[in-house]
């Protein structure tokens, strides 16, 4: 099948950068997305040109790293699945293919489809951990968690950070990030200790970083690749007022 | 108030409980406003209007409506110019995958919602602190101002009547979204209750933009 | 004249640990933020290690290639982590697991390690509830766990099938509150390009600013590599496609020993290649096969589809040939199965390169939802992937390179032959043997990470408290800059016509089809000198494009496969040496007449270690003799 791939090109964090359109042929619909892409840097390096720089790792859909909005969606339109998943099948012969980078203040772009996204590390490591010393840990069995509370904990912790939810919402807001963090602590008693504080220094360091304000309109739900719940940008406004008031 | 002041989340609070406020004042105004239709003479309407502008107590409260309002209305704009400036470069390319629609355009209906507010006031209150409004002659009601012959008086003219209507249907959309995700906003999510209160803003927005638009359409087609 | 001193603690197995740990030296906490420690890699045990010796006081500087410490490759693994708990009365213990694991790694582990990992493995499964990590619970709100990779206890504690993934976030979150105190410093989207020895010792690295392309030196009294296994050797692995065996090579290459570099395990269970434009293989989690039914038909060349095939017509081969063990023989057992029947001709799919993965009679008898519940994620995963649906018809396996037993040889403090560097997990090749089990990786990852290296770090640094900051302005910093930097000036100016994935193709398709699955003397000697002559064309024919001080990517791919031919030699020489067959590794010359591996403990009961000469130039072989003072070497047998 043959493609037009319309990709956004830029040389490094400080060109301007622009579209350029491109005419692929040589595609097979058993490809992946992101070897369509490999298949297309090839093509390009032959021919002596720029490949497309654009991050990439684990191709299972679990490190986060890639981050592409294709024809208007994070990951492309296929939902539940990161970019790495995203099967050529999902794509008409002849269509033209548009990708950009995440588009945020806080995301940077570094190079081509390549954004820095330290700002999920900074907003984890402002308080996304339960301060336990190696050694210092009880039986595991000392304390029982309520299985609903568990696999709650678990569905908010499977966030793979990669920043769809940013990208998809219209004020790039990463409520939902920094809520699924917040409420995997939150539902479980290792992390009641520190909720408070948690989530207020998690909070403030999001608004430091110039992420947007949440409208919830819920874009982010719909986007995210592991189909994290709005439910958990809730139970962070209960929590953050909890704190705040108390 | 400098943006960085309040916390994005105090920000939402702040925001949905102003707004929550300002939904009760819209059912009382609906109320109010529902009794021209169902009394011929305007009687209880002028009653009400009198009641609630002579009652110290609403008088008093009067400012602290208008206080919910500035301050839903600032912090809005704040909020929009925030997230605005958290994507300054736009996509070429969009699709929809919003789940809640009408969330998209809540600063461009609260913008109108705005506007008309200035001309209601100049049309109604404006006049009535002014004195022009025309007094009941005869009657038990002699002495209190006539605010239904003038609300009367402007539903006759058809232009107005559309104006009102378009605004209250963006009042709807406005409502829409604004109800369930105050909930939201304050933290009351839960799936057991969630689905049920989605449901409740569909209808709140239904019934005080229906009940509103009642008023001008029955005015102008059959009085 | 061997140099090789394991290092292994007197007493009885069980009492080494403790016994170690009693006389270790230990580090005066004033002077241990005097001293700094390297460590590359941001894993589970990297970002594990990273952060507790940032918790006892150390100055740490943490590395990764990807752009955050979350996303480094334990992140994938699926099925679980082991340990000992016996929290399901079923008979499990430390000496159990330990076994298990000696046994399953074919008797080609040192003993005291294996033990060590297994001791340690309780502390680390209530190190990570402690920290948040959301293990699956039963209903009385206690941690839950399964069997797994065909033990026969329940040890495996898992979340979901995504138990790396969380166990990676806790560490990772672990990590992050270190950098937030400033006891570890993180340098993301750098790569280790070299390591820096001053007087013998690990002194410190080069690494590359992949953003910047920046050449950039960084000190430190003691280095950690916890840079992962070299499985993408062969292209297509189950691995990252960015995963690979730089810093361990350039270590080896400056003088650390690599061990049993042959010993690499193929993953039955992954899904088979669909085009040739494919990066990677996706794993499908092992636990499948407590339900699936693996067959292919009995007929060769059957071009039917699955659901055709009569019963009769079917060859339940695992089931046939292992009766007491079935469909779950171990990983290396069952992956040479499924190969022998697709050489034969029995494949199926479109290449003849998969076996049936049949949950049609599970359904039958379970139902659905039972399935559902079980494996949903995983069907879907494969459903995306494949557009099959498994629920309808057979999943289609083959398996996939996976994980590296060996590694850089390590003592019992898990110190290389170079002093100051150590090595852990995959990196180094201790644990497992010939053959790795089932969620095991993950319990030897935060073992070695949070509970080992912390005190046999320490007793190397007790020494080297007087040792100074290290000044990044020496000669042998120069030195090994300029090399780095003339080994990036030459990939660039080759300036030929086929781009490096190519190549990393090509020496991938020799590396699977002669020193896979199994292997002969006649087919690794043809794959060397294949080797070789790839190589040469490589540096002679390779483009990269674009330029070294800026981000590019070509550029680290180049230089990760001019690594991986090196090393491919060095898996050859290895695998031709050993000529039993033991775990994973499988010489054709070595099999019983019903085509089981056959051990050689004559001749082979050693561990491997090879010095580098220097390129170009034949290794030397050093061996570490294995001695079983506490289990009784037998055949492994799943029959």
């Amino acid at each position: 099948m043959k493609v037009k791939l319309k990709i956004w090109r830029q040389e490094n964090a400080k060109a301007k950068g622009s579209f350029q359109t491109y005419n692929f042929d040589e595609v097979s619909p058993e490809m992946s997305f992101l070897e369509m892409l490999d298949a297309f840097n090839t093509k390009l390096i032959t021919e002596g040109k720029e490949p497309v720089a654009f991050d990439h790792d684990c191709r299972e859909g679990i490190c986060g790293s890639c981050a592409m909005y294709i024809n208007g969606h994070p990951h492309g339109p296929v939902s539940g699945i990161t970019t790495c998943h995203l099967s050529m099948r999902m794509f008409k012969d002849g269509e033209t293919i548009t990708v950009e980078p995440w588009r945020a203040k806080a995301f940077p772009v570094i190079k081509d489809l390549i954004i820095d996204r330290t700002a999920f590390d900074k907003i984890q490591l402002a308080g996304g951990f339960i301060s336990s010393n190696v050694g210092s840990a009880p039986e595991a069995h000392s304390m029982p968690v309520i299985k609903k509370n568990a696999d709650d904990a678990f569905d908010a912790a499977i966030c793979i950070g990669c920043g769809a939810c940013v990208a998809a919402c219209k004020n790039a807001s990463a409520m939902l990030f920094v809520s699924a963090k917040v409420s995997q602590f939150a539902l479980l008693p290792q992390g009641k200790v520190e909720a408070k504080e948690r989530v207020q220094k998690m909070v403030a360091k999001m608004d430091d970083l110039g992420f947007g304000n949440c409208t919830n309109t819920y874009a982010c739900e719909a986007e995210c690749p592991k189909e994290i719940s709005v439910t958990n940008i809730a139970r962070m406004n209960r929590e953050f007022l909890c704190a705040k008031v108390s | 108030m400098s943006m960085k002041l309040y916390s994005s989340l105090t920000k939402k609070y702040i925001m949905s409980l102003a707004g929550l406020f300002l939904l009760m004042f819209l059912l009382v105004h609906l109320t109010i406003n529902l009794l021209l239709l169902f009394d011929d003479s305007g009687g209880l309407f002028n009653v009400a209007a009198h009641f609630m502008g002579t009652n110290p107590i609403i008088q008093a409260f009067q400012w602290v409506l208008f206080g919910g309002f500035a301050i839903h209305m600032l912090i809005g704009v704040i909020l929009q110019i925030q997230n605005w400036m958290a994507r300054p470069k736009r996509y070429n390319k969009r699709a929809i995958s919003e789940e809640s629609y009408f969330s998209k355009f809540m600063i461009h209906t609260g913008i109108i919602i705005f506007i008309f507010l200035v001309i209601h006031l100049t049309d109604f209150f404006v006049k009535k602190i002014g004195g022009v409004v025309p007094e009941i002659t005869g009657g038990e009601l002699a002495g209190m101002e006539n605010m239904g012959i003038l609300v009367v008086e402007k539903f006759k003219n058809g232009g107005y009547v559309l104006f009102y209507v378009t605004v209250f249907l963006i009042l709807g959309f406005h409502l829409d979204h604004a109800f369930q995700s105050a909930f939201q906003s304050l933290g009351l999510n839960n799936n057991k209750y969630t689905p049920f209160i989605k449901w409740l803003s569909h209808f709140i927005a239904i019934v005080i933009s229906i009940g509103f638009i009642t008023i001008p359409v029955c005015i102008y087609f059959f009085k | 004249m061997t140099k090789l001193d394991s290092k292994i603690p007197e007493g009885p197995l069980a009492q080494k640990w403790t016994s170690y740990k009693n006389k270790a030296k230990l580090v005066n906490p004033a002077n241990k933020k005097k001293l700094d420690i390297i460590v590359v890699g941001t894993g589970l045990a990297g970002a594990g290690a990273a952060s507790s010796l940032g918790e006892l006081g150390y100055n740490v500087k943490n590395f990764c290639y990807q752009d955050s410490p979350r996303r480094a490759h334990s992140v994938a693994a699926q099925g679980g982590i082991n340990a000992a708990k016996n929290y399901k009365n079923d008979g499990d213990s430390i000496y159990r697991l330990f076994y298990d694991m000696i046994k399953g790694g074919d008797f080609r582990a040192r003993e005291a390690n294996v033990y060590r990992a297994a001791e340690v493995s309780n502390d680390v499964i209530d190190h990570f509830t402690a920290m948040g990590v959301p293990f699956a619970r039963d209903y009385g709100g206690n941690l839950d766990n399964r069997s797994f990779g065909g033990v026969q206890v329940s040890r495996t504690f898992y979340a979901k099938g995504q138990t790396g993934q969380q166990c990676l976030l806790g560490t990772y979150s672990s990590l992050n509150r270190q950098i937030n105190k400033g006891s570890v410093t993180m340098f993301p989207r750098r790569e280790m390009l070299d390591l820096v020895l001053i007087d013998g010792k690990a002194r410190g690295i080069i690494v590359r600013n992949l953003v910047t392309g920046e050449i950039e030196r960084h000190s430190a009294h003691a280095v950690v590599l916890a840079s992962g296994g070299y499985g993408t050797v062969y292209y297509l692995s189950t691995l990252a496609v960015n995963s690979n065996a730089s810093a361990a090579w350039k270590a080896h290459r400056k003088g650390a020993f690599f061990a049993n570099p042959s010993f690499v395990q193929i993953h039955p269970t992954s899904i088979p290649q669909l085009n040739d434009y494919q990066a990677k293989l996706t794993l499908m989690s092992e636990s499948l096969r407590n339900d699936g039914r693996i067959w292919t038909p009995k007929e060769k060349n059957d071009k039917r589809h699955a659901n055709d095939i009569p019963e009769e017509e079917r060859d339940y081969y695992l089931e046939r040939r292992y009766p007491a063990f079935g469909n779950l023989v171990p990983r290396d057992v069952a992956s040479r199965a499924a190969k022998e029947r697709c050489d034969a001709g029995y494949g199926v799919g479109e290449t003849g390169l998969a076996v049936n993965l049949d949950f049609r009679d599970a359904i039958n008898k379970q139902g659905k939802k039972a399935i559902e519940d079980k494996y949903g994620n995983l069907f879907e995963m494969y459903e995306t992937i494949t557009g099959i649906n498994p629920y309808k018809e057979p999943m289609r396996i083959y398996p996939a390179g996976h994980y590296t037993m060996g590694g850089l040889w390590v003592d019992y403090e898990l110190m290389t032959t170079i002093p100051g560097l150590f090595s852990i997990v995959e990196s180094n090749f201790s644990d497992h043997g010939a053959n790795r089990l089932g969620a095991s990786s993950l319990m030897q990852a935060s073992g070695d990470g949070y509970f080992i290296i912390p005190y046999t770090i320490g007793n190397y640094l007790a020494d080297e408290i007087r040792t100074p900051r290290i000044s990044t302005d020496t000669l042998e910093f120069d030195e090994a800059e300029n090399v780095v930097k003339e080994k990036i000036e030459k990939l660039l100016a080759i300036k030929g016509t086929e781009t490096a994935t190519s190549f990393h193709k090509r020496l991938g398709r020799i590396m699977w089809d002669y020193c896979g699955m199994s292997r002969n003397e006649k087919g690794l000697k043809k794959a060397f000198d294949m080797v070789k002559e790839l190589e040469k064309e490589f540096w002679s024919n390779l483009i990269v494009p674009g330029k070294g001080h800026d981000l590019n990517m070509e550029l680290e791919k180049a230089g990760r496969v001019a690594d991986y031919f090196e090393l491919a030699e060095l898996m050859i020489t290895d695998a031709l040496n050993r000529k039993e067959s033991c775990g994973a590794h499988f010489r054709e010359e070595s099999q019983t007449p019903e085509g089981e591996a056959m051990r050689d403990d004559k001749n082979y009961m050693y561990v491997a270690a090879w010095e580098s000469m220097g390129k170009g130039k034949l290794p030397k072989l050093h061996k570490e003799d294995l001695v079983f003072e506490e289990v009784e070497v037998k055949v492994r047998s799943y029959k």
